[in-house]
């Protein structure tokens, strides 16, 4: 069997038997980074020089019995908005282009202890706001099921990197829909972990009621181990929870479980493939038990309106603290103090980051705060009360992730709103801070890959990971990856 | 609503942005669709609806106020535009 068939917990059981060495995993990535990535553009940077050296390390404690941990020494990236001591974390904005953290985010403090060995930083849409990874600063990522066609975004380069196998999993972070679209478009499992299940300390933050990191992998045992590893309270963020880890998915029985089908995420603007392919995962968890119940979710259309009034709101704020001062870009010439500011921010940003912050600057003006900012707050209290009714009659529900495949470079550059309504089935979730689940069901008649979402109680991960485990146990359309030209 | 070239510049002005003149049409066509959508909002009847910050009941969080190691200021300033003796560096603010 081929090295890149493997999951990251095949690939971390081999490296405990010794099978494979640390360094020869780290190796067969890198060397796959340099045939692929050209094309993918999946990696702001490599780190290979620090990735060996740590390889070794690795070794070393695993062979001295230190690191027994089922990830230890498996080849993985970070999403370049994600805080890595003395890496380079872009956010893939010229305004970041040459900030250099000074200490590690907790998610990757966590994932060096278990003996993670990290390849890099991955693409992303500029300060993470967009669905394709179009908006980067540092060139688009093309999908490696097809080079025509954007990875989805903004944890783009995260789950063209994993379809790509040049990586066993790689970190993003999702504020809408932005682990969960991206895995669907490229593939591959990924899960947006209930709000607070994860410290977003070392997260450039976009919008932090919203924000929240997760893993995107190859499968749902990948996504729980994961998801184990980083979860769990953080002094440096008081909106992480301490709740008990999620067990380990085992087996295929769902019996009992009631997998709610929202019919309003079915409806008008849902392709068919995609909606064909959803539906047959249904009836596939149907067979290994579960029941599937109708739900209503009559919230869906005001989410989208509602979520951009407060991501933007948010980014507003939280992005004002670039002003060309204590780090980021500086221009070489401003007249002042106050001009400094204005022209670092005129100059450092892209448009779809000045256009998301001038939305939120109005939504918060004097006049406008309660006709917006606030009706978006009561909008959202009666999607958290929609979603309270479904899981009264539902332990999960089954939703598409996207309302297509991945789509052509450029066919929504020109069209921000046409870009924003395709985060309609994931931006709900994140505003009633539940965990989204996204895991490969097939593939459309183009063979792209198609994507099921499954949503959660808070703090429910559990119920997700045995669901899609039990899925993926009797399915294959996660074990397959795209091949390149004389990789194939 | 109608977006003026008035209200493109105020909002211009609290997000601290620069806009030439192209750009200023362009941000007057940008925030005219995008707050033409997000209107749909005020279809839905919120009447007696308590705004929602936060999905989940948070309460502040306080910790024990013990004196801890900081940062080193030389590896900090490291990342800034400017700097000189240890503060960063700016165009001098008042006359």
């Amino acid at each position: 069997m081929e090295i890149f068939d493997l999951s990251a917990l095949e690939l971390g059981a081999r490296i405990q038997s010794r099978e494979i060495g640390v360094a020869e995993a780290a190796r067969a990535c890198l060397d796959r980074i340099a045939a692929v990535d050209k094309t993918v553009n999946a990696f702001i940077t490599v780190t290979e020089r620090e990735a060996m050296a740590q390889a070794e390390a690795v070794q070393r404690r695993i062979d001295s019995g230190e690191l027994t941990h089922p990830l230890a020494g498996v080849p993985m990236a970070v999403k370049d908005l994600i805080s890595t001591k003395g890496v380079p974390t872009t956010c893939a904005s010229r305004m970041l282009e040459n900030y250099v953290p000074v200490f590690d985010a907790t998610v990757v403090g966590k994932l060096n202890a278990i003996g993670a060995v990290c390849l890099g930083k991955t693409n992303m849409d500029e300060f993470a706001m967009g669905s394709s990874t179009e908006s980067s600063y540092f060139g688009v990522t093309r999908n490696p099921w097809d080079e025509t066609r954007v990875p989805g975004g903004s944890s783009g380069g995260s789950a063209a990197a994993v379809a790509a196998r040049e990586v066993f999993y790689a970190l993003g972070s999702d504020t809408g829909g932005s682990i969960r679209q991206p895995a669907s478009f490229c593939g591959v499992t990924g899960i947006k972990p209930t709000y607070g299940a994860v410290s977003r300390y070392g997260l450039l933050a976009y919008a932090s009621s919203l924000d929240q990191i997760g893993p995107l992998t190859v499968d749902a045992a990948d996504a729980a181990a994961v998801t184990r590893a980083i979860m769990g309270r953080d002094l440096y963020d008081s909106t992480s929870v301490d709740v008990p880890l999620p067990d380990m998915p085992q087996g295929d029985s769902l019996t009992g479980l009631r997998v709610g089908i929202p019919e309003d995420y079915f409806g008008e603007g849902l392709g068919e493939d995609v909606r064909a392919r959803v539906l047959e995962m249904g009836r596939t968890l149907e067979a290994l038990g579960a029941e599937l119940v109708p739900v209503k979710m009559p919230m869906l259309d005001y989410a989208i309106p509602a979520y951009y009034v407060l991501a933007c709101a948010e980014a507003s704020s939280n992005l004002s603290r670039y002003d060309g001062v204590k780090y980021g870009f500086r221009p070489e010439k401003f007249e002042d103090l106050h001009d400094l500011y204005i022209t670092a921010r005129s100059e450092g940003f892209g448009a779809e980051v000045k256009r998301r912050i001038m939305l939120g600057a109005f939504a918060l003006s004097s006049g406008y705060y309660d006709a917006y900012y606030n009706k978006a707050l009561r909008v959202k209290a009666l999607i958290k009360r929609a979603f309270d009714a479904c899981f009264e009659q539902a332990d999960v529900l089954l939703t598409p992730a996207a309302p297509t495949t991945a789509y052509k470079l450029g066919a929504h550059t020109d069209d921000p709103i046409q870009m924003y309504l395709g985060d309609i089935y994931t931006v709900s979730v994140n505003m009633a801070g539940l965990p989204g689940m996204v895991v490969p069901c097939g593939f459309d008649g183009d063979g792209l890959p198609v994507g099921a979402q499954l949503i959660g109680r808070a703090f429910g991960e559990q119920t997700l990971f045995a669901a899609a485990h039990a899925y993926q146990l009797h399915t294959d359309a996660h074990k397959r990856h795209p091949h390149f030209g004389k990789e194939g | 609503m109608e977006i003026t070239d008035k209200l493109v510049a105020y909002v211009a002005e609290l997000a601290h942005l620069k806009l030439g003149d192209e750009q200023k049409a362009q941000a007057a066509s940008d925030l005219s669709r995008m707050i033409g959508y997000v209107d749909k909002l005020a279809q839905l009847d919120t009447e007696g609806v308590e705004p929602m910050s936060h999905a989940f009941p948070v309460t502040n969080v306080f910790r024990e106020d013990e004196v801890r190691e900081s940062m080193d200021r030389g590896l900090i300033l490291k990342n800034a535009p400017a700097s000189k003796e240890g503060c960063f560096l700016v165009p001098k603010t008042v006359e």
